[in-house]
């Protein structure tokens, strides 16, 4: 009896062990009528609930984290026609004296299970320079806030970190890690203004395509 | 390792908790019959888990939820797994729950000391019962919207407040996106919250008294771990592979064509576990005012009845009544249930149920294809509203099919893919023989596809010939009578054409036998008098007109066909207006005001058939010989737009994925 009951504890403590390091006495043994099986016997009974039970957690956990990521197996179409180019607006309606102007970009857009299209898809700013347009994101490259432009100061500025440009995109001053992203633009049937509408990653020292 | 687990459990305790967790005893050692609380846990742990990661994707309004839904089902890597998942282990509960309430009160585990417990699993019961109701409704597709339509009409019932609980309940007084968000938040916030309570309660009430074990007992006591958790986890992998054995057979779950309050949903049923209940509704007895017995009063009684077992099991007999009880309740919800099934598919409405179902189930298919291939620009029900092959058909079937046929049928045949043999047809569909041998299969159809009468007969033909390939029953319930104008399938194409300018099939039923034109001058002075006796040549002839005819109509498919014999058409045209000589009584290319028969300027093309459908009184058509067809779009009857879809339909013009 005696004997039975050390086995019994000797049990106990290597299936506490398994799970918090050292067990204690159990606070209430039950009463053995019969021996308990051999050691090994249990061992691989408490292996298999260990492993039944990891397998089947994993599977809803499994399925969710594997639908989790589908973005990242999701891939940026961009907006506009097949080669990315959007038209933005005239080259009438560009200040003439160099300033830069706001303009929507319009564009199809996918979102999710939504397909949109002539939505604004963002802007840029666009002036003359020797009337040659030229494009600039209008997002800061350094955090993407929304750059503004001060016609006062003749300068870009960005409200949330203080990041200054000059008028073709140039650091002033701040903590943005590159000059404004400036798009390819070209000038189609004479005045239609055609950009290169993209995205570009933050904090990078040089743009890179969110792709 | 040790050092770190001893400050762990210094600071938490967690190894007398361990402890206290696994080496609960089981007075006469483990058995399998104490799987099912732990077996519920684990669904409720999936359902926790999956219902999350669902969360992440969906989106709780009336024009987002079957469009995310459906994102989640057919776009979203895994996210079938993930739906599946939630969607199959949510059937497994109700099943998990009934068995743990027989196990309870079988053994007696509702007596004293456990009467609160007890009453906790009831909770806990009615409360997954609650997450399955507002689940079924978040896809907001047909079924859904119907089903919960018809279980919140219910609360109405509920004496003196019931119309005011109705509209807090679906936030309102029509259903839409607050419906949506109060039953989310009430399926992911309220009650899974309540729940975690609830099972709180339960476990620690267990653990008070322990487990009531059942008798007699035989072997020695033990603890819970490890022999009774290895029951446990065997038991729950077993749910888990019934689970994945369903998800992966549909690969997913069902998801029906996107919730539209204008079109009727003949198949509107709960989900199987509540179909008793359904059935339970159609008692005579429960007609009109009395319905409210029938909904409300005895089910609650019944509720109330299982929360009173502990006291009725304190007397003599007392336990064997709640024993009988369960069962009494198993044999008469599993005969309702039976008794919702067997009428669905064998009653006298199962002809209207089927259709629903397989209306259902075709237009899932068509707005999934367009969803997927157009992109939803605002509703994905929009996209069908606006999609020729869907309303074009409804439309004929409502306004043309009385005289006229598509393919022998209304228009709103529905095809079964790949139905194999008719065995696998009728385990695929639950179709039985009397949806074939009923008025679902129109004998026309039948008889022009496979040459005879027996209907039977007519549809084992089809399926033996087409058994590798797709094969189409029909699920229309039109009149049997003979059509009294044309077949419009292929209308204006060569094949459509050639057959019209033969003569016996000109007065065949496909196409004027029934109307007057079969009396006319096309027939009497053209087509019997002269094309019957046509020679070879002038065969050749006749053949480039239905060339050059069908060719008017600019019939997306036969584009290639008609840019690859231009030459032929152009003959056709000459021959038109000058050897076969259709302008003897057709307009053709300029306005002919002498004309009686309809001009075949753009015959067939898009515009004509609008203008036809308008007015076939019009000059260019029959101004004098019309036979009995309405102006539909004079008399308001059809708008344009509803017309033009019909045309596209007709004109097979409308999107198509590419295969």
């Amino acid at each position: 009896m005696e004997n039975q009951e050390e086995n019994q504890v000797e049990s106990f403590d290597s299936a506490a062990a398994e799970s918090v390091g050292q067990a204690e006495e159990p606070v209430n043994p039950p009463e053995p009528g019969t021996p308990e099986p051999a050691g090994e016997r249990r061992g691989f009974i408490k292996f298999l609930c260990a492993f039944i039970g990891t397998l089947i957690s994993a599977v809803p956990f499994g399925a969710g984290v594997w639908s989790y990521f589908d973005p990242l197996a999701k891939r940026n179409k961009g907006g506009g026609g097949g080669d990315g180019f959007v038209m933005v607006t005239t080259l009438d309606a560009i200040a003439a004296d160099g300033s830069p102007a706001k303009f929507s970009v319009v564009a199809d857009k996918v979102d999710a299970w939504n397909r949109f299209s002539n939505v604004s898809i963002g802007a840029v700013y666009l002036r003359l320079v020797d009337g040659v347009p030229k494009a600039l994101h209008t997002v800061c490259p350094h955090l993407g806030c929304f750059v503004d432009y001060r016609p006062g100061n003749g300068d870009f500025f960005c409200p949330c970190h203080n990041s200054n440009f000059r008028l073709d995109g140039g650091i002033v001053d701040g903590v943005s890690p590159r000059a404004m992203d400036s798009l390819q633009i070209e000038v189609r049937n004479k005045t239609e203004v055609w950009v290169k509408f993209q995205n570009f990653r933050p904090g990078h020292s040089h743009p890179v395509p969110v792709s | 390792m040790k050092s770190l687990l001893d400050w762990l459990d210094h600071r938490t305790g967690i190894r007398r908790l361990t402890r206290e967790a696994l080496f609960e005893n089981i007075p006469g050692g483990s058995r399998w019959r104490y799987v099912w609380g732990s077996t519920l846990t684990f669904t409720i742990f999936v359902q926790f888990v999956t219902g999350v990661f669902l969360w992440m994707g969906y989106s709780a309004s009336s024009g987002d939820a079957w469009e995310s839904v459906n994102y989640i089902q057919n776009e979203m890597i895994g996210g079938w797994l993930l739906r599946g998942i939630h969607h199959w282990t949510a059937q497994f509960m109700p099943v998990l729950l009934l068995l743990h309430l027989m196990q309870v009160v079988i053994d007696g585990a509702y007596k004293a000391p456990r009467e609160v417990n007890y009453w906790f699993g009831v909770l806990l019961l009615l409360l997954v019962l609650a997450l399955s109701l507002t689940g079924y409704l978040l896809p907001w597709d047909q079924k859904g919207f119907w089903a919960t339509k018809v279980a919140t009409n219910l609360i109405n019932l509920v004496p003196f407040i019931g119309p005011e609980m109705q509209k807090l309940v679906i936030g309102g007084t029509e259903y839409g996106h607050h419906t949506l968000t109060r039953f989310f938040a009430l399926h992911a916030g309220v009650l899974p919250g309540l729940l975690v309570l609830l099972i709180v309660g339960h476990v620690y009430l267990f653990r008070r008294h322990g487990i009531t074990p059942a008798e007699p007992v035989a072997k020695r006591d033990a603890y819970f771990w490890p022999d009774q958790v290895f029951k446990d986890v065997v038991a729950c992998l077993a749910v888990t592979v019934m689970v994945l054995g369903f998800v992966l057979w549909v690969h997913g779950a069902h998801l029906g064509s996107p919730a539209d309050p204008s079109e009727p949903f003949s198949a509107a049923r709960p989900d199987w576990y509540f179909l008793f209940l359904f059935q339970f509704l159609k008692l005579s007895v429960f007609a009109g005012e009395n319905e409210v017995w029938g909904a409300i009063y005895i089910p609650g009684m019944f509720v109330g009845l299982i929360c009173l077992m502990p006291f009725i099991g304190r007397w003599k007999l007392g336990h064997v009544f709640n024993v009988g009880i369960v069962f009494v309740f198993l044999g008469g919800a599993g005969a309702l249930t039976y008794l919702a099934k067997q009428e669905d598919v064998a009653g006298p409405n199962s002809v209207t149920y089927l259709k629903g179902v397989l209306g259902d189930t075709r237009d899932a298919h068509r707005v999934t294809a367009l969803a997927k291939g157009r992109g939803i620009e605002t509703t994905a029900l929009s996209l069908l509203k606006d999609d020729p092959k869907t309303q074009g058909a409804r439309l004929f079937s409502q306004h043309c099919a009385s005289c006229h046929r598509y393919d022998g049928h209304d228009g709103l045949a529905v095809e079964l893919a790949n139905a194999g043999t008719l065995d696998e047809l009728k385990n695929r569909t639950g179709l039985t023989s009397r949806f074939f041998s009923g008025d679902a299969v129109h004998p026309d159809w039948l008889a022009r596809k496979s040459g005879t009468q027996d209907e039977w007969q007519t549809v084992r033909s089809l399926l033996q010939a087409k058994t590798n390939g797709s094969f189409d029953v029909i699920a229309s319930t039109k009149s049997k009578e003979d059509p009294s104008a044309s077949d419009l399938k292929g209308f204006a194409t060569r094949l459509w054409i050639r057959d019209l300018l033969t003569p016996d099939k000109f007065i065949s039923a496909r196409y004027f036998g029934g109307s007057t034109h079969k009396d006319g001058n096309m027939y009497k002075k053209f087509l019997n008098r002269k094309v019957r006796k046509y020679d070879e040549e002038e065969k050749k002839m006749l053949e480039a007109v239905v060339k050059a005819l069908s060719a008017q109509a600019k019939l997306p498919s036969q584009a290639e066909d008609d840019k690859a014999d231009a030459e032929e058409i152009k003959q056709g045209v000459e021959y038109l207006l000058d050897d076969i000589s259709c302008i003897d009584c057709h307009a053709f290319g300029e306005p002919d005001p002498d004309a009686d028969g309809p001009d075949l300027t753009g015959y067939g093309s898009r515009q004509w058939i609008i203008d036809f459908v308008k007015n076939p009184e019009h000059e260019k058509f029959y101004p004098d010989n019309n036979d009995r067809m309405p102006a539909f779009g004079v008399k308001k009857i059809l708008t344009d737009d509803e017309i033009g879809l019909i045309a596209d339909w007709l004109r097979d013009d409308y999107f198509e994925p590419v295969r």
